[in-house]
């Protein structure tokens, strides 16, 4: 079971972000729970400076662009 | 056993690189067939007559809109390449330990390349002032960053020409640095918001290395982004401009919108405000009204005031900043605006 989340106030690209990486889930068919953190005093707990983020298993793993799948793939396998 | 050509990275490089001189020289070609092609629809085909007010606007149309998507495309992709070497992390690390004026000169600078949303104002603020970076400086990369717009730039490179571009590019940074130096110098840390101040220092996401083709397939793919965002407002825009340019008299606006009107530079900021983000559409209208009798330090302010001061960033800066603090944002950018508007319009 991996816990995503994707940081950003409600930007276009944090709805881009969130549907690739559930994309990518499903595609894989693992077990995830997603999770949309809005709050900037709970989106600065992560090592971020520009929206979106990525954060899976409480791990940052991409800031400030949208991935590519197969970034996301490879993080999701880790 | 590694054999180069067989590789799939390698493989995968070679066509990266085949598509983008493919692309180069179909860029270039179809750059060049523009004019003769503008003019042969609109007085050869539709038989208009050259010096009528119906085929002047056509073909100024017809030559404008793909001129400026061509230039659109190609110079986003080039800045976007530029964009991948600078990272707000990157920025952010530039900047620390730098003191008041000299920081905020690099801040404005780096605000020009280190790839910016508004949607980001506020971590990047947090971030920025958290690990130490003076208030002054970070508002000469919160102001810099928006008001010198990519889209702005290229629109009036291919408008205007690689002077008023300049300019352009010169007054933002100018409005970004004296903004923020006036915001240093005032003291004013007590109006951020408090919950600011207790945020505890986070590192910032390692770098990535990135390949040469990671660099053309993000640059592509933020030329797909911004253009396909603008690119009604830019036809929506030139088709307004064609027909001011066929049919609006010369020298009509040199009473409204010329030098001799003082209040005029003024009245372009607050015009400015609500047309957030439309850039795109805004300077080809502005650049048919210069044909009429504007003048550059007019438009120059108008296009200032519609980039740099943005309704949403300010209100996404209201979550960290206190009202107080977010008035003075407000009035020194826009006047450093109005000061760089009436300064242009003298020297020029």
């Amino acid at each position: 079971m991996k816990n995503i989340k994707i940081l950003g106030s409600g930007c276009a690209n944090c709805k881009r972000l969130e549907a690739m990486a559930r994309k990518v889930v499903g595609d894989l068919g693992i077990e995830a729970e997603f999770e949309k953190v809005t709050d900037y005093a709970e989106i600065m707990k992560y090592p971020i400076l520009s929206t979106p983020g990525l954060v899976i298993n409480e791990k940052l793993v991409s800031a400030g662009r949208i991935p590519t799948e197969e970034q996301i793939e490879t993080w999701l396998k880790e | 056993m590694d054999n180069s050509l067989t590789h799939p990275a390698k493989q995968n490089q070679l066509r990266i690189i085949a598509l983008l001189a493919l692309i180069t020289a179909a860029w270039f070609a179809a750059y060049n067939l523009i004019q003769p092609l503008a003019d042969w629809i609109s007085y050869s085909a539709l038989h208009l007559t050259k010096g009528s007010h119906l085929g002047d606007a056509i073909a100024f149309f017809l030559y404008d809109v793909p001129k400026i998507l061509l230039l659109l495309s190609g110079m986003i992709f080039l800045i976007s390449i530029l964009r991948t070497f600078f990272s707000p992390e990157r920025t952010r690390a530039l900047l620390g330990g730098k003191r008041q004026g000299i920081g905020n000169v690099l801040a404005s600078l780096l605000g020009i390349v280190t790839p910016f949303c508004s949607c980001s104002a506020v971590p990047l603020f947090i971030g920025f002032v958290e690990s130490g970076i003076p208030l002054g400086v970070t508002f000469s990369f919160l102001i810099a960053a928006p008001t010198i717009n990519e889209v702005a730039i290229v629109m009036l490179f291919g408008l205007f020409g690689w002077k008023v571009a300049g300019l352009y590019i010169l007054s933002g940074l100018i409005i970004a640095i004296i903004a923020g130096v006036l915001i240093g110098r005032l003291k004013l840390e007590r109006y951020v918001e408090d919950f600011v101040w207790q945020m505890q220092s986070t590192g910032g996401l390692q770098e990535e290395k990135l390949a040469w083709t990671n660099r053309i397939e993000r640059a592509w793919e933020s030329v797909k982004e911004i253009v396909g965002k603008v690119w009604l407002y830019v036809i929506a825009g030139i088709a307004v401009g064609a027909g001011i340019h066929g049919y609006v008299p010369e020298t009509a606006l040199v009473g409204i919108m010329g030098k001799q009107a003082w209040w005029s530079v003024p009245a372009a900021v607050l015009l400015g405000v609500p047309l957030y983000s439309n850039a795109a559409g805004v300077i080809p209208i502005v650049s048919a009204l210069m044909e009429k009798g504007a003048s550059l330090g007019t438009v120059l302010a108008f296009m200032m005031s519609v980039v740099g001061l943005s309704l949403p960033e300010t209100i996404i800066l209201r979550r960290v900043l206190k009202p107080q603090l977010i008035t003075v944002f407000i009035g020194t950018v826009a006047l450093a605006i109005i000061i760089t508007g009436y300064l242009f319009n003298l020297v020029l």
